[in-house]
């Protein structure tokens, strides 16, 4: 009964369509000429047709999805998620994409690689890979020269195009220092985080909440000015002329003569003239500053802008170390007794608070690593202990 | 076959009527990918492959199922569908068979599924009423014509890049003038051959 009424129906509505005069259909070029349209038959082909072609090609589409299916990892996915996406190439692989698959399939490659992710990333991925977290140290970029236009002499007038890949095509740069940074920016331009401002003496500056020390600038510099420098590091001689002395005073105002007089005052045996240059070695620098103070070009920077002044707190068992290990003695005290920290004579060193044995002296920079390394060792005793009791 | 018909058209299709400086089509893909020679390159080939195969798809479903229907009104929602199906499917094909050559060349296939040179050329082949062999040729040198438009515009855009632009003219202005420029040039193709 209703199969019947269906089919009247549809009839009816044919012979109403139909009815409809319909003078020109302007489409396509065989209908185009023509001055009736039989539109049933037209309807009837265009709904097959398109109905055919859609369902051939979803057909086809989810036979080949099913028929070429990649296994993908779905760790591979969260990894990706986690990654700063910066697509800069600091661990090595094309893009982030590819890292996550190498990460997850290989297991030797190391969770840590994504340097602007930094520690984060690199626990999540450990957590989700697995692997066995590495303590990323955060690492900066750190530019060797502090010439500037007003502080260094030009061989030559440079009149090209402002980079300084081009710039050294014409005869090694106009500078005349020739191990100096040329000033012309190509960093700030390559860094994908802009991290990297120049200044107003033409200088690279770096923006160390931004620099992810993705490496980038360090190789796109001609000069190679720029290195990649664990960022607790924050006392660096910063110049590369490995001119004589005497040249290089001349070159420039603030480069490193080789004097020698860093050698002397390090109360840590770290930096080391070689080849005309001091240079720090980084494994024994504790950041102390006193080079920094005695350097007669003032090559040697200080990244800490004001060093905090040491500080003796109750703790103190008045054991005199401080006293004899002050370069400036600006510890006093007798032995026994609460030493006290002259505020006026207090470089901001923290020799003293890295000698102190029970940790009583705060205050300056390094007080909180101190503090800690203090904390973990007693753990560790503890734990020792413990063991040995069990 | 009529090998200097051919010729004409690689030829025509290429340098005189070129998709990007003649018929100014593509300019999203142009402009987007033209700023790296590596990335043109990739981009180009790509283009190129799915141009040849689509052009060829389209022209069989055209000949043999839409001109006998009498639907040929059809055209481009069909062209636009074969296009997007048939990247869709070598998208996934590729990632199976051959991994090196989509990490390569993959990104760039989404890119291509609603790019209007790639709906413009078959709809071209139609109304020309091409043959087969004429509508891949003319496929092929649609697809050769946009590849040697990345590729100019690609090394200019890389010197540009350490160029001393004045400052409200850097990045996507200068590059359409430059695109204007060359398109100038390009006029003086079409006197090359007089068909």
């Amino acid at each position: 009964m209703f199969d019947l009424d269906l089919t009247r129906i549809l009839s009816d509505l044919i012979q109403l369509i139909n009815s409809i005069p319909i003078p020109m259909l302007g489409v396509g070029a065989p209908v185009e000429g023509r001055e009736e349209v039989d539109i049933i038959s037209v309807l009837k082909f265009t709904g097959i047709f398109l109905g055919g072609i859609g369902a051939v090609f979803g057909i086809g589409l989810a036979m080949a999805a099913r028929r070429f299916a990649t296994e993908v990892d779905p760790r591979v996915e969260e990894v990706l998620d986690v990654l700063a996406h910066a697509h800069c190439g600091a661990c090595g692989y094309a893009g982030c994409q590819q890292y996550a698959e190498a990460v997850v399939l290989n297991p030797e490659i190391a969770p840590n690689l994504c340097t602007p992710g930094g520690a984060p990333t690199a626990k999540a991925i450990a957590h989700i890979t697995g692997k066995e977290m590495i303590e990323v140290e955060p690492r900066i970029a750190r530019i060797f020269c502090q010439g500037g236009f007003s502080k260094s002499l030009r061989r030559f007038k440079y009149e090209g195009i402002e980079d300084c890949r081009a710039s050294i095509l014409a005869g090694g740069g106009d500078k005349s220092c020739i191990y100096g940074c040329l000033g012309y920016g190509t960093c700030s331009r390559v860094c994908p985080f802009e991290a990297i401002t120049m200044s107003d003496d033409n200088l690279p500056i770096v923006d160390p909440t931004k620099c992810t020390a993705c490496g980038k600038c360090a190789q796109a510099c001609p000069k190679k000015v720029i290195e990649i420098l664990p960022s607790a590091k924050e006392v660096l001689i910063r110049c590369h002329s490995k001119d004589k002395g005497a040249d290089t005073k001349r070159n420039c105002e603030i480069g490193c003569i080789a004097c020698g007089i860093c050698v002397k005052v390090c109360p840590y045996n770290s930096p080391m003239v070689e080849n005309n240059l001091a240079g720090i070695d980084l494994e024994k620098c504790r950041v102390c500053g006193i080079c920094v103070r005695k350097c007669p070009t003032k090559a040697i920077m200080d990244y800490i802008p004001s060093r905090p002044k040491a500080f003796v707190t109750e703790k103190c068992n008045g054991c005199a170390i401080c006293t004899k290990v002050c370069p400036v003695n600006a510890v006093s005290g007798e032995l026994k007794r609460l030493h006290v920290v002259d505020p006026n004579k207090c470089i901001g060193c923290g020799i003293c608070t890295s000698k102190c044995p029970v940790v009583a002296i705060t205050g300056t920079f390094n007080y909180m690593g101190v503090a800690k390394a203090a904390l973990r060792k007693e753990k560790e005793k503890t734990e020792e202990t413990e063991i040995t009791l069990v | 076959m009529d090998f200097n018909k051919l010729l004409e058209l690689i030829i025509s299709a290429s340098l005189i009527n070129n998709f990007v400086f003649t018929r100014f089509l593509g300019l999203c893909i142009f402009f987007g990918v033209s700023r790296k020679m590596e990335t043109a390159v990739g981009m180009s080939i790509t283009f190129t492959s799915v141009m040849v195969i689509s052009s060829a798809l389209s022209w069989l479903i055209f000949s043999y199922i839409m001109v006998p229907l009498d639907i040929t009104f059809l055209k481009i929602v069909i062209f636009i569908g074969i296009v997007a199906a048939f990247v869709q499917s070598a998208d996934t094909i590729m990632k199976k068979t051959a991994p090196t050559l989509y990490y390569k060349l993959g990104i760039y296939l989404a890119l291509i599924t609603t790019n209007c040179i790639i709906l413009a050329v078959p709809l071209i082949n139609v109304r020309e009423e091409y043959t087969f062999i004429e509508s891949i040729v003319f496929g092929l040198g649609s697809g050769l014509g946009f590849t040697l438009a990345l590729v100019i515009m690609a090394s200019i855009r890389e010197k540009l890049e350490l160029a001393n632009v004045p400052r409200p003219f850097r990045g996507l202005p200068i590059a359409f003038i430059v695109t204007g420029l060359i398109a100038l040039a390009f006029t003086g193709f079409s006197g090359l051959i007089t068909l």
